[in-house]
């Protein structure tokens, strides 16, 4: 057991019980700085549980969680996310009744307490920003359009971009490209393989296309637990992760 | 977008305008005194629905329970006029002089503790504003930070309004009981009964109004009020953007609540006096109609719809008065199915397109309405 280390992300002999049922049992995980680790693993392997942990949303039953060596566990979902870890859900979820520019705007990392966001103006600064990720994620076009109106894979990469603009050190993606169409697929890859260079990402993807074309390390989750971890290749070609996962 | 934003601040200005030119200019002109005064009754009711518009249209907080602050700053008000009219001299007839006359018939000697500082008009004036408030924070602060919301919220809401009712019909010898706080007379020495007082008593309420129109519009228009409609859109992706969600529901709630207290207290002064039948459920229901009728996620709308909704019931209560709660019932049916943005949102969609001067397929010039709540 590590008690000073160089990971970003560090999970240690994390269980979570829902009424007795182990969804994650005693995981231990660990991100580098700068890495990009994709978690597969069948339905109700606890994937989404994972990441629903390390933000806070679901708190560990047992079991450390640190962030640059920092317990977060405890901590407030606004409070985990202040310390520079991003979370992006499995359905895009933004602000529909607001435009593109507004959802930007808003998930700029400051003026976050009632009387900054009261007071709030709408610099120079923060508009060459918003204009910055709104061309990262293709929507440099459509700033003045309201988000319901997006397309299903822009609504998707305006969730990344609301991520983006906070800057974390850590951005969590759970299945980015559910639903996307193949060209939509291709950018969003690109657009992984552009974000990756600042920061550790976690992606959460059932699309072994797509995992093939990011993926630098592999978790296989099955029943909370990891059964394998290795590069693309490797696991692959494990035998365990062939029978509950790749081999049909 | 930017562009037709611009536009419906403009439009909401116009709307602003065309409401202090209807209550300021148009209306002492053209009515009697005891109908303006009726007047000036429903705009102290268009405060609370201001206050809706910012914590129901905009963030989705539905409170059912806003006759309470809207009570509480009445009550804080009349307990002043109260003790003012309470004078030893004009109440010499009692056991104990000096005192309001429900607590001498309820066998009180003493004046209790917490009746004392409302001796002061300063401290009314202050409380008007700050006991609805701090309430508003204790409920919503309980609720808001354990993440109680939508439709428990509103229970919760209901039942602080019922409960409310209650003590104060049950300590009779504290606030009057049924009866509420009755027979106020003058304000340092002013005389607010008489028909002078009763005109300058209006034009308060409505510069009071208008300004706290102007006060949710800056709050509307800032950051803020974009935070609040993605909160009532995507509460969970507002707190992982790393905004602590509940301080701005807590917020918002207070706001309402205090706006809806400064109504209460222009009720009490051009009412001339205060009783729990605008502190309970039903009241409070009424007010979430006002609001509903003219549009939620409009300041004019909310306005206007109080205005009309209480000149059709004034109307019809006087020719069907036991028509008026299936008209109340049908009206916010109607509402609901038939055009769920209010009256603002018939302009919105149907007249200004018939207008011609918006163009519509940039999108609406008002938020889309919140999903069914």
């Amino acid at each position: 057991m590590s008690n000073s280390t160089d990971f970003l992300l560090a999970l240690e002999n994390v269980t979570v019980s829902f009424d007795g049922f182990k969804a994650v049992n005693s995981l231990n995980l660990y991100i580098d700085k700068g890495e990009l680790r994709v978690i597969i693993g069948p339905n109700g392997a606890g994937k989404t549980t994972v990441l629903d942990l390390i933000c806070g949303r679901t708190r560990v039953s047992e079991g450390s969680i640190k962030f640059k060596d920092q317990e977060i566990t405890g901590l407030k979902e606004h409070e985990i996310v202040r310390r520079g870890i991003g979370r992006k859900f499995q359905n895009p979820s933004i602000y529909e009744d607001l435009t593109v520019f507004e959802n930007l705007e808003l998930s700029i990392p400051r003026g976050r307490n009632v009387a900054g966001a009261l007071f709030w103006q709408r610099s120079e600064e923060v508009t060459a920003r918003v204009h910055e990720i709104a061309k990262m994620i293709f929507l440099s076009d459509l700033l003045a359009r309201r988000a319901e109106t997006l397309s299903h894979g822009q609504k998707q990469w305006l969730e990344i971009g609301m991520l983006l603009i906070q800057d974390p050190e850590l951005l969590m993606l759970d299945e980015p490209v559910a639903g996307m169409s193949v060209s939509e697929r291709v950018k969003t890859a690109e657009l992984l393989n552009e974000i990756i260079k600042h920061r550790s990402v976690i992606v959460i993807e059932h699309d072994m296309k797509f995992v093939e074309s990011i993926a630098h390390r592999v978790t296989v989750l099955h029943q909370g637990k990891i059964l394998a971890e290795g590069n693309m290749d490797t696991i692959q070609h494990d035998p365990k992760v062939k029978e509950v996962y790749l081999g049909h | 977008m930017l562009t037709l934003k611009n536009k419906k601040i403009d439009l909401e200005l116009v709307g602003f305008a065309l409401i202090g030119l209807l209550i300021i200019v148009v209306l002492p002109l053209t009515v009697d005194i005891f109908r303006l005064n009726l007047i000036g009754k429903y705009l102290t009711y268009a405060f609370v629905a201001v206050g809706l518009v910012l914590c129901w249209g905009y963030t989705g907080i539905l409170s059912l329970g806003q006759g309470v602050f809207f009570g509480l700053g009445g009550y804080c008000m009349a307990m002043f006029l109260k003790l003012e009219a309470s004078s030893v001299a004009n109440t010499k007839i009692q056991s104990t002089p000096g005192i309001p006359d429900f607590m001498d018939w309820n066998q009180l000697t003493e004046l209790p503790f917490f009746w004392v500082p409302f001796k002061s008009l300063p401290f009314a004036l202050l409380a008007v504003v700050a006991v609805p408030a701090i309430a508003a924070f204790i409920l919503s602060y309980a609720m808001f930070k354990r993440r109680v919301g939508g439709v428990y919220f509103a229970i919760i809401t209901q039942a602080v309004a019922a409960v409310l009712t209650i003590l104060i019909i049950g300590r009779q010898g504290y606030t009057g009981g049924i009866n509420g706080i009755t027979d106020l007379r003058t304000m340092l020495g002013w005389d607010i009964r008489t028909d002078g007082a009763k005109y300058i008593l209006y034009f308060v309420c409505c510069v009071l109004l208008l300004s706290t129109m102007f006060l949710a519009r800056f709050v509307l228009g800032s950051k803020l009020g974009r935070l609040l409609v993605a909160i009532r859109d995507k509460e969970d992706r507002v707190r992982f953007s790393g905004y602590s969600v509940g301080d701005f529901k807590i917020f918002i709630f207070c706001l309402a609540s205090a706006i809806a207290a400064l109504g209460g207290a222009m009720f009490t002064l051009q009412v001339g006096f205060m009783s729990p039948s605008f502190v309970g459920i039903v009241p409070s229901i009424e007010m979430v109609i006002f609001c509903a009728v003219g549009g939620r996620h409009s300041l004019v709308g909310a306005v206007i719809g109080t205005l009309v909704v209480n000149w059709a019931k004034t109307s019809f209560s006087e020719s069907f008065p036991e028509l008026w709660l299936f008209a109340m019932g049908g009206l916010f049916i109607a509402v609901v199915l038939a055009f769920p943005r209010g009256l603002a949102g018939l302009f919105t969609d149907q007249i200004l397109p018939w207008i011609g001067r918006f163009d519509r397929s940039r999108g609406g010039v008002l938020p889309k309405p919140a999903p069914a709540e």
